[in-house]
């Protein structure tokens, strides 16, 4: 019998349409797949086998009664730990929230559920969504499938890496300023983070309202959109969501077509500070683009430059303020409460407790940034440059359809490597980032590994707000050909992982 | 000598205040609006319901909630500010105003910074001076959105408040109530009658809430809210002196007491050669006086900056001018018909206003009283209790249909005035409908002769002295028996006819 943790979640969902599986065999499937390897991988923070195999049941029940299931019901899922899932704890990666338990479904999770896909278990990030790399996880690091002393990306490692290691076809994640798609990228999968507003963030634990958008994980760009399809939509519980009908992504995945479309290569983005496999795939990956009939043009976007800073101004501002509540009244970690100080002391030793050190310094950034007199100077010259990237997006796409780069400038570092050194850790989000500014729609897509360390490199599409069909539309014409050539998905040359049996 | 804050100042003397100084007044009113849930998510808003139970994961400030604007709280805001004669913002957002406090669910406030929905309109209050009734018109810098807090309960220790509590708790329930908050431009000129005209202010104000139907604005609970800022200075022409902030003002009555206090205490300060801190002070109902909160100089920097979980507030035109199309007449003009048809003067109408009393009174002439035997009920002996309890007319545990039905009973005879005294009594006391305590407390006019008779000629037996003086010619006389008469039906006789009896009696 096939292995079911090998197949992608659409075969997996025509095999338990047509009753080849059920929903409980490949629930447990995945769940033995996480015990083997999670061991070495730790994808996971929590896994809930009880209340996944009951799900897996009733979708099975529910088939059995002839009841009309929706595309992906039955396909096992695994959800980033900074969505509210009720009864399951959510911790975002931090002591702060250890046991907490949400007594509510975030619409995501909501959506995941209504569609009857099954909730393996919550993936591990960096704390509260800070990092690049998931080290800065209060629960420890993930691995990456491909080589377990490096780096899974970050933040959302765990649901790449969960992903890539066969553990479950489809993950949810989230992204502010790359979270899906770099991870994706070192991991060698599909991330895409959509337009902000197509997918609500309600129930997702804020860390920078304006930039944060859920998004899918996946092994395929056609996985991603099938999962794209079931989350995204208006939802009047999050006064940012769009109103407005979300493209056929999945129609787009399939057509995976890009005779005509103009592609256009961001100038700021790539040559110095870039790793050469990466330069060197990622123009590979263009050039089948244009073989299979898009038109190639350079197109500059001079406030990119000006990226990363705003960027960590904005998004430590935002946070600062996000990140207030966990203030140790109401739920998660209370420390210091012996009775003799005030609430006030309370907050602040439960806080210098719960807290780790990224997620300090950005909550010291950014009261700084907002603080009486600094305001205009940090704040608000950040929000021109907001501005600025958005008139270069605007700019771009009048002459692109959609706009391409590397993901990352590198691929995956070593565990260790950067954690001491948060400038070079935030440069890995160097070419997500403007899209988070933006609000953009963007895709991570697996083009091949660099020659001088094997391991994965991505190329970002990037399409205008509410035209991520454009992304799968790109990427699954790039997955195809680049298949064409391989024989397999990248995916399927990632070394076996050792086995370590019942380490859940 | 040195003068600190850190010194309790001698009040100066009000008169002597006024003349040496120009006070200048600014008031914040805080109004709780009427809607039916809260103002980011669908809770209720029942005031007295059971303590956290009218919460959700958004008023909660639960990780991963969001708010989403009620956009009845946006329409009593517009028509407020249209009721204020306010410009109404085309385009507006709200912002985070961050600072930790345990009953602040997200360690921030979502409320409007620098861009509120309505600014520069204006109130027209009407003072009463010795001279007839002034006009003032107080102009207003602004009226914007906010959510309220959670109330914290502070358990044990003597005052109930922070300071010596053993533990606190905090009812959400108030969590996200939408609020409204009013802020006055300085209010200069108004010399003595400053205490009077934030009254006035505060009174009229809550005139216009009323008549727009968007709260309640009951002060006791907090529905109505008033800060005073209150400044001296030497003359008009000088710059504005430094101000304090005056915060748990809950009554019309304290807004008045409170102003007079802090010019009485900044004076005193000044005269002493010290200077006023900027700082929150907290006004104490039953001490009449004010302490010191926190200093400007330990004050948040509230790192405003705007709320990225909502998308700006843009009111069509179209909309707007439908609502102030829809906007009843002004309270003001009400307040001059009803003063027509009562055919009170300005004075008599001012009381009424001042008090509190319109509506009330209104309200009790409309359940059948005259109009002078209600007003003489709610502004004698119902504003006694108002005051010993330190609440407002309308806090009062009385309906208007109750003194109605007390204004009947007394003109029917059933009592007399000192018998409704003690109905009104049993009434605030929770004893039932007006009948009822009459029944249960045996309270009616006695009418019965032979009873008065027998009582007379026990009280003229009692007093023989008294007795033969009434015979010898001496009617004035007869008051004592009257007297004694009274006190032994304990007020339920009907005096009138105690003293034919007496004089019948002793002829």
């Amino acid at each position: 019998m096939t292995d079911l943790t090998r197949l992608t979640a659409a075969d997996t969902a025509a095999a338990l349409t047509s009753g080849d599986v059920s929903a409980a065999e490949v629930t447990e499937a995945h769940l033995a797949r996480i015990r083997a390897v999670d061991g070495a991988v730790h994808a996971f923070l929590h896994v809930d086998a009880e209340g996944a195999v009951d799900a897996a049941r009733r979708i099975d029940a529910r088939r059995a009664a002839g009841e009309d299931l929706g595309p992906l019901a039955g396909v096992p899922i695994a959800v980033k730990d900074v969505i509210a899932t009720e009864g399951m704890p959510t911790t975002c990666g931090s002591r702060i929230l250890e046991g907490w338990v949400p007594p509510y479904d975030a619409t995501v999770t909501r959506r995941l559920k209504d569609a009857g896909l099954v909730v393996l278990g919550k993936t591990n990030m960096d704390e509260f969504a800070m990092g690049s790399s998931t080290e800065h996880s209060a629960f420890g690091p993930t691995h990456n499938p491909w080589d377990l002393e490096r780096i899974p990306g970050g933040s959302g490692g765990g649901s790449a890496a969960a992903v890539a290691a066969f553990e479950a076809p489809l993950a949810v994640g989230t992204d502010t300023g790359g979270s899906i798609r770099q991870p994706a990228a070192v991991t060698g999968t599909v991330g895409a983070k959509p337009t902000y507003g197509g997918v609500s963030r309600y129930g997702l634990v804020a860390l920078a309202s304006s930039l944060d958008q859920a998004g899918p994980c996946a092994r395929t760009v056609l996985d991603a959109a099938l999962l794209h399809a079931v989350i995204a939509g208006h939802d009047p519980l999050d006064s940012t969501s769009v109103d407005a009908p979300v493209a056929d992504v999945v129609a787009a995945a399939r057509q995976a077509d890009v005779a005509g479309v103009r592609v256009g290569v961001v100038k700021q983005l790539g040559g110095e500070g870039y790793q050469p496999g990466v330069e060197q795939r990622f123009r590979e990956a263009v050039s089948i683009l244009e073989e299979l009939g898009a038109s190639v043009v350079e197109v500059d976007c001079p406030a990119f430059d000006y990226a990363l800073p705003a960027y960590y101004l904005i998004l430590p501002s935002e946070c600062s303020s996000n990140l207030a509540r966990f203030d140790a009244m109401r739920y998660g970690l209370r420390a210091g409460d012996d009775g003799g100080g005030s609430a006030e002391d309370v907050m602040a030793v439960s806080r210098d407790a719960g807290f780790g050190p990224e997620a300090k310094r950005r909550i010291m950034l950014g009261t700084y940034a907002l603080s009486s007199g600094y305001y205009d100077a940090y704040y608000g010259q950040a929000q021109k440059v907001r501005t600025l990237i958005v008139r270069d997006f605007a700019a771009a796409f009048e002459r692109a359809d959609v706009l391409v780069s590397p993901t990352a400038p590198t691929t995956a570092f070593r565990i260790g490597e950067r954690i001491d050194d948060p400038l070079a850790m935030y440069l890995a989000d160097l070419c997500t980032i403007p899209s988070n500014l933006a609000g953009n729609a963007s895709m991570s897509v697996p083009v091949g590994v660099a020659p001088e360390d094997g391991l994965p490199v991505g190329l970002q599409v990037i399409a205008p707000p509410m035209a991520d069909d454009r992304l799968y539309r790109v990427g699954a014409a790039l997955e195809g050909a680049l298949a064409d050539r391989w024989g397999h998905l990248l995916i399927d040359q990632a070394p076996e992982l050792p086995t370590t049996g019942g380490a859940q | 000598m040195t003068v600190g804050a850190s010194v309790t100042p001698e009040l100066a003397d009000y008169d002597e205040a006024v003349a040496s100084y120009d006070p200048v007044l600014g008031l914040e009113v805080h109004v709780e609006l009427g809607t039916l849930s809260k103002m980011f998510c669908g809770c209720a808003t029942a005031f007295g319901a059971e303590l956290n139970t009218q919460v959700c994961p958004t008023c909660l400030g639960l990780p991963g909630s969001l708010p989403v604007l009620n956009q009845q709280a946006v329409e009593s805001t517009i028509r407020v500010g249209l009721a204020l004669g306010c410009d109404i913002a085309a385009w507006c957002r709200f912002a985070r105003k961050n600072y930790f406090y345990p009953d602040m669910p997200k360690n921030f406030q979502i409320s409007q910074y620098d861009e509120p929905l309505c600014t520069d309109g204006h109130l027209d209050v009407d003072v009463l001076t010795p001279a007839g009734t002034t006009t003032v018109r107080v102009e207003i810098e602004r009226v914007h959105m906010e959510e309220d807090t959670g109330k914290s309960l502070h358990v044990g220790g003597a005052t109930g408040r922070i300071h010596g509590a053993d533990y606190s708790l905090v009812d959400y329930n108030r969590a996200g109530i939408p609020l409204i908050e009013i802020v006055t431009k300085p209010i200069e000129g108004t010399g003595r009658l400053a205490p009077e005209l934030a009254r006035a202010y505060v009174t009229t104000l809550r005139e216009v809430m009323r008549n727009l139907d968007v709260s309640d604005v009951r002060m006791e609970q907090g529905s109505l809210r008033c800060d005073a800022n209150v400044s001296l200075r030497r003359s008009p022409s000088d710059p504005l002196g430094t101000r304090s902030e005056t915060k748990n003002v809950n009554s019309l009555r304290s807004v008045e007491r409170a102003v007079r206090h802090e010019i009485r205490r900044q004076a005193a300060l000044l005269d002493a050669g010290g200077r006023v801190v900027q700082e929150t002070r907290h006004w104490h109902e039953d001490t009449g006086s004010t302490t010191s909160g926190r200093s400007k100089e330990q004050a948040e920097d509230y790192r405003y900056f705007p709320e990225p979980d909502l998308v700006p507030v843009a009111p069509v035109a179209d909309w707007v001018e439908r609502l102030r199309s829809e906007l009843p007449a002004p309270a003001s003009v009400r307040r001059r018909e009803l003063q027509a048809r009562w055919g009170m003067s300005d004075p008599e109408m001012q009381t009424l206003v001042n008090a509190g009393a319109v509506d009330l009174v209104g309200d009790t002439v409309g359940a059948g009283a005259a109009v002078d035997a209600a007003r003489k009920w709610w502004l004698g002996e119902l504003a006694r209790h108002a005051n010993e309890r330190g609440t407002d007319l309308s806090a009062l545990p009385i309906t208007p249909a109750q003194v109605a039905r007390l204004v009947q009973l007394v003109e029917d005879g059933t009592l007399n005035d000192q018998l409704a005294r003690q109905v009104i009594e049993g009434v605030l006391a929770g004893e039932g409908e007006p009948d009822q305590v009459v029944e249960r407390r045996g309270l009616a006019v006695v009418s019965d002769d032979a009873a008065l008779t027998a009582a007379v000629d026990e009280a003229l037996a009692a007093d023989p002295e008294v007795a033969e003086k009434i015979r010898g010619g001496k009617v004035a006389a007869a008051g004592a028996i009257v007297g004694a008469v009274m006190r032994a039906t304990r007020g339920q006789a009907d005096a009138g006819r105690v003293r034919e009896l007496v004089l019948e009696r002793c002829t």
